[in-house]
């Protein structure tokens, strides 16, 4: 669409605030007044609250549960155990990855905090009270927590449900604690590059366990209606859809008799994808009293319990000629996935699109495996920020390009340059058999040198590093990612056997505004504000007239949700498409209205106008007049539309990030300078918005490679789970953010869009890595496990005999 | 468990409650008074989300019992706004695009209200320390500060209109 130079059509184009508008979030007046209707904020008579009795010990048989003292406390109504679900076949649920999970445990707890029962209270102090109360005895087994152990011959038994199942979900399982191994690429072609290539390297490379945390955390308020036989559910979730056919398929209650409601959400970053033992146990609740039932999470249980990401211990091999022409990659990765395997994957991919590590290079010979594996820790495995496991991916080749280039003396952007897929190579077919549909590496990667002065900076740095006397070490980090988000194809992206498409309905009012409903939900991404956009510059309707509703399996057409960037991408072109079915029918109104033919007219802006003559036109509103009291004889009255999208293929977001820090040689302490994040994600829908979504982003990636991390004990202890100890950013310690961009849309997507909020937390991860190794580089330091704490960069310090 | 009358001054409106000793103001507030507004992000005194102005200072109010409120004036962000006409903060938070989920805002926005008193004209470094107690998980906070400078910007200009 070309854009207008007309004043006047500019001026039109302008009041609709479509397509590339910074408009103001249309979310934005009920938040800051305090009118937000959060999960927690919803209230139902006669509601009761349900709080949950959690496992102190990593592993352990429950040798007895004795509810009486809880039953005796004012205001407790009821207990339930795993024996109590047992008639109803609810005390075991499906993961979403193929496993089963335990909603209460049964007969053993398998992870420290492992929900063990639930009480029921009239208020939320009196079922605290009654978690107090209940008294549950244990025999401790054999704590596993390191996964490295978890496959030898005489390790704890830890599903002792699995005994004898040597077929998992994907594939032959060889040991108790295997879940399964699944690879990518062509390990012949591979093994044959790295047994002749001139140069080969291999480096260990953890990403540690992180958790999500969003500032809300998760929760529910199940209300079943004896009467009807219907069941309602406000709940954090970000696939309310799929919470609706998991409930149904559990339950036994039909779909329709089920609405799951997602209202405001406080965050998501992937950590409201999953189905958690408290939302079934507040259904199931429910259900057995009759009354509504609400439970949220405290803090400590969320970061405790509900999904974590990461956990990937990477050994990452790379070949390359002498001159740093990369050949070949090979990956293995061993995977904890915790006591059950419930990680948020498509159905076909246990380790989601990690193949995507190729990254932005032109790798001839690729192969990569994932060994998920059981250990005594909580389950989950989730995208945090990011598309399936891309986060992973792009921080194992970042890294081994990092060191690549030090290994031959090359510079960090030289080397990436060397072996960037080029812009006339796409579509481009990794070696893993991604299609990459769009990109231009080599333009984004000079505008940020240029914009940053990177030969500037690399001078500097030799200066300091010829300084004795000096009281920091300079580093620069350098990222060049591209991620794969919008799943996905149905061909090869499902969920429990739905396709990843989704879904927008469309319906436009006889006076010409609109309501859109569609099957994502938005937890802070602004879809109210930009999917209104979309449908402005389709349909020529003023955004500000446009409603968009999300959330609510009652209302919205089925969608799949948000998370991996896939809103934009998939919803977005459902959106587009849905537009498209409702513009052809207008042009039939239209050409009925002003007695020409379809072909006689002219779209412009908001309206169809008839060829050669400007004063013969029918804007929008016209047409929704129309549609509703004198459509064209045999076409029905209306104009609204629904469509499913089922995306032709991924998109390939990038970004070339850079960073400089200056790490104080007497505390450790690292100080960012600055971080230069430019993004392509293809057609920018409002600007504001992605700018903040990077923001955002950058920050969140900031955490997890500067303070991130869940330890546990050899008891399997976790011991950070508060905002004391789990590294949260403040304003004080965040760094200022500069953003920039370049457009390279995506050709398969219907506006060219790719998807954007994820692509901070997956580049500036690796980025920051390199900017503090960067800064060990010339000590010989090729590589420091995240986080980058003031604490473990001293002891780099120390061991580098640098330290002040 | 037996329970307490509290009287307090809430959001200008003179409020009579009883309530179990044990009741957290946040709890008070959201469950017996209907203000939702404030959050429960941490219940540890770290996250801010629940932030409540009470006799002239921030106040987290999950880690404060309602009792402790008695005789006491307390704002939350419900009463920020008087009539359709928002405060200086709401619109800065709007106008600046310093909010995403908008789980943070109102415990950043009682904040903010608070710190533009203790300090009317403040640098980015002292609005940073200053606003350090509210954690975002959405915007990387650089938005939330220009934020800050809008409302004190125009703070000031309503200052001088008056004057």
């Amino acid at each position: 669409m070309n854009a207008p130079t007309d004043p006047k059509l500019l001026e039109r184009s302008a009041a609709l605030q479509g397509l590339g508008d910074s408009r103001l979030r249309k979310e934005d007046a009920r938040f800051i007044q305090g009118k937000g209707n959060y999960v927690d904020d919803i209230k139902m008579p006669g509601m009761l609250h349900m709080d949950i009795v959690r496992s102190p010990l990593a592993h352990a048989r429950i040798k007895r549960i004795d509810k009486s003292e809880a039953l005796k406390i004012p205001g407790v109504i009821a207990v339930l155990t795993a024996d109590d679900l047992k008639p109803l076949k609810l005390h075991w649920m499906p993961t979403l990855a193929g496993d089963v999970a335990a909603v209460l445990a049964d007969e053993k707890v398998h992870f420290q905090m492992q929900e063990v029962a639930v009480v029921i209270a009239e208020d939320r102090y009196a079922a605290a009270d009654g978690v107090e109360a209940v008294i549950v005895e244990y025999e401790e087994l054999p704590v596993l927590i390191d996964p490295h152990k978890a496959l030898l011959p005489d390790a704890p038994v830890l599903r002792e449900d699995l005994a004898g199942k040597t077929e998992g979900a994907h594939g032959k399982r060889d040991h108790h604690n295997h879940i399964f191994t699944w690879d990518a690429g062509d390990k012949a072609a591979a093994d044959a590059v790295f047994a002749s290539a001139p140069v080969t390297l291999k480096e260990h490379i953890f990403y540690p366990r992180v958790h999500p945390c969003p500032l809300e955390t998760c929760g529910c308020v199940a209300s079943f209606d004896p009467v009807r036989g219907e069941l309602v559910t406000y709940i954090t979730s970000q696939a309310p859809h799929v919470v609706r056919t998991v409930v149904s398929l559990l339950s036994g209650l039909p779909e329709s008799k089920i609405r799951i409601v997602s209202p405001d959400i406080g965050g998501g970053f992937g950590n409201k994808v999953g189905i958690y033992p408290g939302y079934v146990c507040a259904i199931v609740a429910s259900i057995v009293l009759g009354k509504p039932v609400k439970w949220i999470e405290d803090r400590i249980e969320n970061i405790s319990s509900t999904a974590f990401a990461r956990d990937y211990h990477m050994d990452g091999e790379i070949a390359a000629t002498a001159d740093g022409k990369i050949l070949g990659l090979r990956v293995n990765v061993l995977a904890d996935h915790g006591a059950f395997d419930a990680c948020a994957d498509p159905t076909k991919y246990p380790a989601g699109m990690f193949h995507i590590c190729s990254g932005s290079y032109d790798i001839p010979a690729a192969y990569c495996s994932v060994k998920g594996v059981y250990t005594n820790k909580a389950p989950g495995g989730v995208a945090y920020r990011c598309s399936f496991r891309v986060t992973e991916a792009v921080y194992v080749i970042e890294r081994l390009v990092d060191i690549l280039a030090q290994k031959l003396g090359m510079d960090k952007a030289e080397i990436r340059a060397k072996n960037f897929i080029r812009k006339e190579q796409f579509p481009y077919t990794s070696a893993f058999g991604f299609e990459y549909d769009s990109g231009d590496y080599q333009t984004a990667l000079d505008k940020v040198l240029h914009a940053c002065d990177y030969k500037g900076l690399r001078a500097e740095q030799a200066q300091k590093r010829a300084d004795p006397a000096a009281k920091t070490l300079m580093g620069i980090g350098l990222a060049t990612f591209t991620e794969v988000v919008g799943a996905g194809p149905s061909k090869m992206c499902d969920i429990l056997g739905v396709g990843m498409f989704d879904s927008c309905e469309i319906r436009i009012h006889p006076t010409g505004s609109a309501i859109a409903r569609m099957g994502t939900i938005t937890q802070g991404q602004g879809h109210q504000t930009t999917y209104a956009q979309i449908i402005a510059t389709e349909l020529g309707i003023p955004s500000e007239v446009i409603q968009v509703e999300e959330g609510d399996t009652s209302t919205a057409p089925y969608g799949l949700g948000t998370y991996g960037s896939r809103s934009t991408p998939v919803a977005g072109a459902a959106i587009a498409l849905a537009a498209r079915k409702i513009h052809a029918k207008a042009r039939k109104i239209a050409a009925h209205l002003l007695e020409v033919g379809e072909n006689d007219l002219d779209w412009e802006i908001d309206r169809f106008k008839v060829k050669g003559d400007d004063a013969k036109f029918k804007t929008m509103k016209d047409i929704s007049w129309a549609a509703y009291n004198q459509p064209p004889p045999g076409l029905e009255p209306g104009l609204e539309a629904v469509h499913y999208y089922d995306p032709p293929n991924f998109t390939f977001p990038f970004g070339i990030y850079l960073c400089v820090v200056d790490i104080d040689r007497g505390t450790g302490e690292t100080k960012v300078r600055r971080f230069y994040a430019l993004d392509d994600c293809g057609t920018r829908i409002n600007p504001m918005i992605i700018e903040g979504q990077i923001h955002g982003g950058l920050t969140e990636g900031y955490a997890v490679a500067m303070g991130q991390q869940m330890p546990f004990d050899a008891q399997g202890n976790l011991l950070g789970n508060t905002l004391m100890d789990y590294f949260l950013p403040t304003f004080v310690e965040t760094p200022h953010w500069e953003t920039d961009h370049t457009v390279t849309p995506s050709p398969h997507h219907p506006i060219g869009a790719k998807g954007v909020a994820e692509s901070p937390h997956v580049g500036s991860i690796p980025t920051f890595t390199s900017a503090v190794v960067d800064a060990f580089a010339h000590l010989g330091v090729k590589h420091m496990v995240m986080p980058h704490s003031a604490y473990r960069v001293w002891q780099q310090l120390k061991a580098s005999g640098v330290a002040l | 468990m037996g329970k307490q009358l509290v009287t307090l001054k809430l959001n200008g409106k003179r409020v009579e409650k009883a309530v179990e000793p044990r009741t957290l103001l946040v709890h008070f507030l959201r469950e017996d008074c209907h203000l939702t507004g404030a959050h429960i992000g941490c219940e540890t005194s770290h996250c801010g989300a629940c932030t409540v102005d009470i006799d002239g200072e921030s106040v987290k109010s999950c880690t404060h019992l309602a009792l402790q409120c008695e005789g006491a004036e307390v704002l939350t962000v419900e009463g920020l706004a008087q009539g359709a006409v928002l405060h200086a903060v709401q619109e800065g938070f709007y106008k600046e695009h310093g909010l995403q989920c908008g789980f943070c805002t109102p415990g950043m926005l009682m904040r903010a209200y608070r710190f533009l008193q203790e300090n009317p004209n403040p640098s980015e470094e002292e609005i940073r320390a200053g606003m350090s107690g509210n954690l975002c998980r959405c915007t990387g906070y650089q938005n939330i500060v220009k934020a800050v400078q809008y409302a004190a910007a125009k703070l000031q200009q309503t200052e001088k209109v008056a004057a």
